[in-house]
């Protein structure tokens, strides 16, 4: 049967905006579509930045600060926590980079649904503005630890279980129809809307990111938005699916035997993916500033990418190791110890492939390269002490306490933004025709890196002397030494620092907008598609006349014999050389 | 490999590779129009959403602390003296089958170009979908006449009610949005929207309404039988 394929169709198909609103406010532009993305996951982003700010301020100088008490430091914990793993990452790797690079790195003219891709922004705008309204409701917003553990979530007692709780859900639900929108559109254009020669094991390890966690969202977020759905229910008329019989404040509640373990099961069946879904287009995006930065193919690029759809498949079949203290079955709880320790297997071989892709490349020390290498660090940092984490027997006694803190910051924390930070110094000059001002980029990167180390590395120490996370204070904690305090002060001194230093990096991109240097075309010298478009930053329907014909794979760098030490993948063989 | 000519699969390659070299071929992977994969993808994923739904009924069934209501006795119906297990729902199942049925059969006539079965047999389908979705809210009242709420009933476990409702009504939401869905299809087919484009459309809306039949087919056995 005979269709059309929109990619191969010139301008007039493409709803070429011509108003201001049409090309910048209701835009179905995919790169429009990004930078909303992005400005408002950044945005968000920093609100959440400033309620970690506050939470520190608390832990390390208690009895300080009037404002924070008891129930608004759970708020700032809740908050910091869902708004950074969700509404930022998650936002700001799939809506933002995604949207943006997805098309023009595989040589599409846009996403194959623009309208769709249009409504799941706005669809993403609505679920940050009923999250961020909860901060005005009667209560607060839901205290509840961002995991929203039931019974508490929903009891007295726990702040925000009037209205917090309720909006919560509701974001999370809007949010899921908003991320499966772009998210059918991502998978969708890469399977099918890739220009010719782009073949799969051909496209950058960016994009095969992207896609894995694309999948991955589809198919784990709907736990989420089942588990949001009989919470909803469970709050406001009173079913009992994760409420058990109990009493609370002295009266026995209608609730009456439900399993408040199952929404455990539920939640983290989507928590786990999640973590990947923020680190695969991570690894992807990591990888091409590498290869790029160190003029060097990427070492073993199949083995990247069957590595990338490995650790998506196995991260389903992980979930209960973030319930080993929730009381398991001891065989249940060797199957999942087993298959964590294997994830480590494909995760270690990524990291060996970027170790031997910088090995004796011709590294230049740009700042998006700092940034990934910095990853790199940060990376393999937290990755170890997952491998404590993941044995049943280790995690029990460290998984209340900042260990488990500190090791899920350093490996999907820090580590995302490392990468995320690397994309926007490496993609900034593409977006906006202008560099990033190297000084204050070199800047930002030692503040943010050696920031991490000290706020992150003494808290592994905490964690072993057993000092248990979420607590608003320690009391008097005998087994805790009155020296923790004092590492508690000097890790909430690095963290206003590294927080304040992030000042750095918005000045530089609000700067930079209008006195960077001009970039031109490809200033990084990259051979993927996107830097290869006829304007920069690139026009509506990215090719111009004609869509690029993919000729070779992303990585021809600094190929022996040829004129310059990249060969873009649209250059056709014989001219340059061979690679 | 990297220096090769923009390749197409290579079909001759055996096994694994053969499939990898498949699927990885140049431009596109499936050889289907591009909202007829993201109907696919879109079904995947919505059946992920049934399943968690449908796990957790069976754990929260498993885990009630009280006895499961007699599900055959509840859903019964006395007609004419004799006593009847399942018959609504038996009713229901079928109308919703026969809609699979008709719409099988408007999609075979759009592909032929024959609008004005294609539109009659799409209005069938979705006059099917509205009355099951009728019969449905009648099965509902009659419940909540008898005393079922999502937070009780007489009979025993309290999630029985929670999940039924939850349940049924969100397998109804989809239903209620597959009418609308249909509906807004056979009237752009009848103003010859499509002449140009192809009829795939039907073929895309289509697959969504055999997805709605099939997870009832879930739910049926799972809820009703069990």
């Amino acid at each position: 049967m005979q269709h059309t394929a929109i990619a191969d169709q010139i301008e007039e198909d493409l709803h070429e905006p011509h108003s201001f609103f049409t090309t910048y406010i209701w835009s179905q532009d995919h790169k429009v579509i990004a930078i909303q993305y992005s400005i408002t996951a950044i945005f968000v982003g920093l609100v959440a930045l400033v309620l970690s700010g506050l939470m520190r301020l608390q832990l390390g100088f208690p009895d300080t600060f009037d404002f924070i008490d008891p129930s608004a430091y759970l708020q700032f914990v809740t908050m910091h926590g869902m708004i950074m793993v969700i509404y930022l990452l998650t936002a700001l790797l799939l809506g933002g980079f995604g949207n943006y690079l997805i098309p023009l790195m595989i040589g599409a003219r846009d996403m194959v649904f623009p309208y769709l891709n249009m409504l799941s922004f706005w669809t993403y705008l609505l679920s940050v503005i009923v999250l961020l309204a909860s901060f005005f409701v009667p209560g607060g917003p839901t205290g509840a630890g961002w995991t929203l553990y039931p019974p508490q979530a929903i009891l007295q007692g726990t702040p925000g279980h009037d209205w917090g709780i309720i909006l919560m859900l509701a974001s999370l639900a809007i949010f899921i129809v908003a991320f499966t929108m772009g998210g059918l559109n991502y998978v969708t254009t890469v399977l099918q809307a890739r220009t010719h020669g782009m073949t799969l094991m051909r496209m950058p390890l960016t994009i095969w990111g992207i896609f894995t966690a694309t999948v991955l969202g589809l198919l784990a977020f709907p736990a989420l938005l089942v588990s949001a759905i009989m919470m909803m229910l469970d709050k406001v008329i009173g079913t009992s699916f994760f409420m058990p019989a109990l009493v609370s404040l002295g009266e026995s509640l209608d609730y009456t035997g439900g399993s408040p373990i199952l929404f455990q099961h539920l939640f983290w069946f989507f928590g786990h993916p999640e973590v990947y879904i923020v680190a695969l287009p991570a690894f992807g995006m990591v990888s091409d500033v590498i290869a790029t930065h160190a003029r060097k193919n990427i070492f073993g690029y199949r083995m990247m990418v069957w590595a990338i759809v490995a650790i998506g498949g196995l991260s389903f079949v992980v979930w209960a190791h973030h319930m080993y203290v929730s009381g398991m079955h001891p065989a249940f709880g060797f199957f999942f110890a087993t298959t964590t320790l294997i994830i480590a297997v494909p995760t270690a071989l990524k990291v060996y492939n970027w170790v031997l892709t910088l090995w004796r490349g011709n590294i230049h020390l740009t700042v998006p390269m700092l940034f990934a290498i910095g990853f790199i660090f940060t990376f393999t940092h937290g990755g170890l002490t997952g491998l404590f984490l993941g044995n049943v027997t280790i995690d029990l006694p460290l998984s209340d306490t900042y260990f488990v803190v500190a090791h899920f910051h350093m490996v999907m924390g820090v580590s995302p933004i490392m990468v995320l930070f690397a994309a926007l110094y490496h993609w900034y000059p593409l977006i906006t025709g202008r560099m990033l001002h190297t000084g204050l980029g070199k800047a930002h990167f030692w503040f943010t890196f050696l920031g991490t180390y000290a706020i992150y590395l003494p808290m592994h120490y905490l964690g072993f002397l057993g000092v248990p996370r979420r607590y608003f204070a320690m009391g008097g904690s005998d087994f805790i030494p009155e020296s923790a305090q004092s590492l508690n002060a000097s890790i909430t001194f690095a963290a206003l620092i590294v927080g304040l230093s992030q000042l750095i990096f918005i000045y530089n991109l609000v700067w930079s907008l209008r006195r960077g240097e001009p970039a031109g075309h490809n200033p990084w010298g990259a051979t993927s598609l996107e830097w290869q478009t006829p304007d920069v930053p690139p026009r509506h329907g990215n090719w111009g006349p004609e869509l690029p014909v993919v000729h070779r794979w992303a990585y021809d760098f600094s190929v022996p014999g040829a004129e310059r030490d990249f060969i873009p993948q649209n250059q056709p063989e014989g001219k340059g050389a061979e690679g | 490999m990297k220096t090769a000519e923009p390749v197409n699969s290579d079909y001759t390659q055996p096994g694994v590779s053969g499939m990898v070299s498949d699927w990885g071929a140049d431009k596109q992977a499936f050889d289907v129009p591009w909202g007829k994969l993201m109907m696919w993808i879109f079904l995947l994923s919505d059946t992920f959403i049934f399943s968690i739904f449908l796990t957790g009924y069976m754990n929260v069934r498993l885990s009630a602390t009280e006895p499961w209501p007699p599900v055959s006795e509840i859903f019964a119906l006395t007609v004419g003296g004799v006593h009847l297990p399942l018959l609504l729902i038996a009713i229901m199942t079928f109308i919703l089958i026969t809609s699979s049925g008709t719409m099988a059969m408007a999609v075979n006539y759009a592909y032929r170009g024959d609008r004005r079965r294609t539109v009659i047999l799409m209005a069938i389908t979705a006059v099917l979908g509205a009355s099951f979705v009728g019969l449905q809210a009648f099965e509902w009242s009659k419940l909540i006449h008898e005393g079922v709420r999502p937070w009780g009933n007489p009979w025993g476990a309290a999630q029985f009610g929670s999940a039924f409702f939850m349940i049924t009504g969100f397998h109804g939401l989809h239903v209620s949005a597959g009418v609308i869905y249909l509906a807004i299809i056979a009237r752009k087919v009848k103003r010859g929207d499509y002449e140009k484009k192809g009829y795939a459309i039907v073929e895309i809306s289509g697959l969504y309404w055999h997805f709605v039949d099939l997870v009832w087919v879930f739910i049926f056995a799972f809820f009703y039988l069990w």
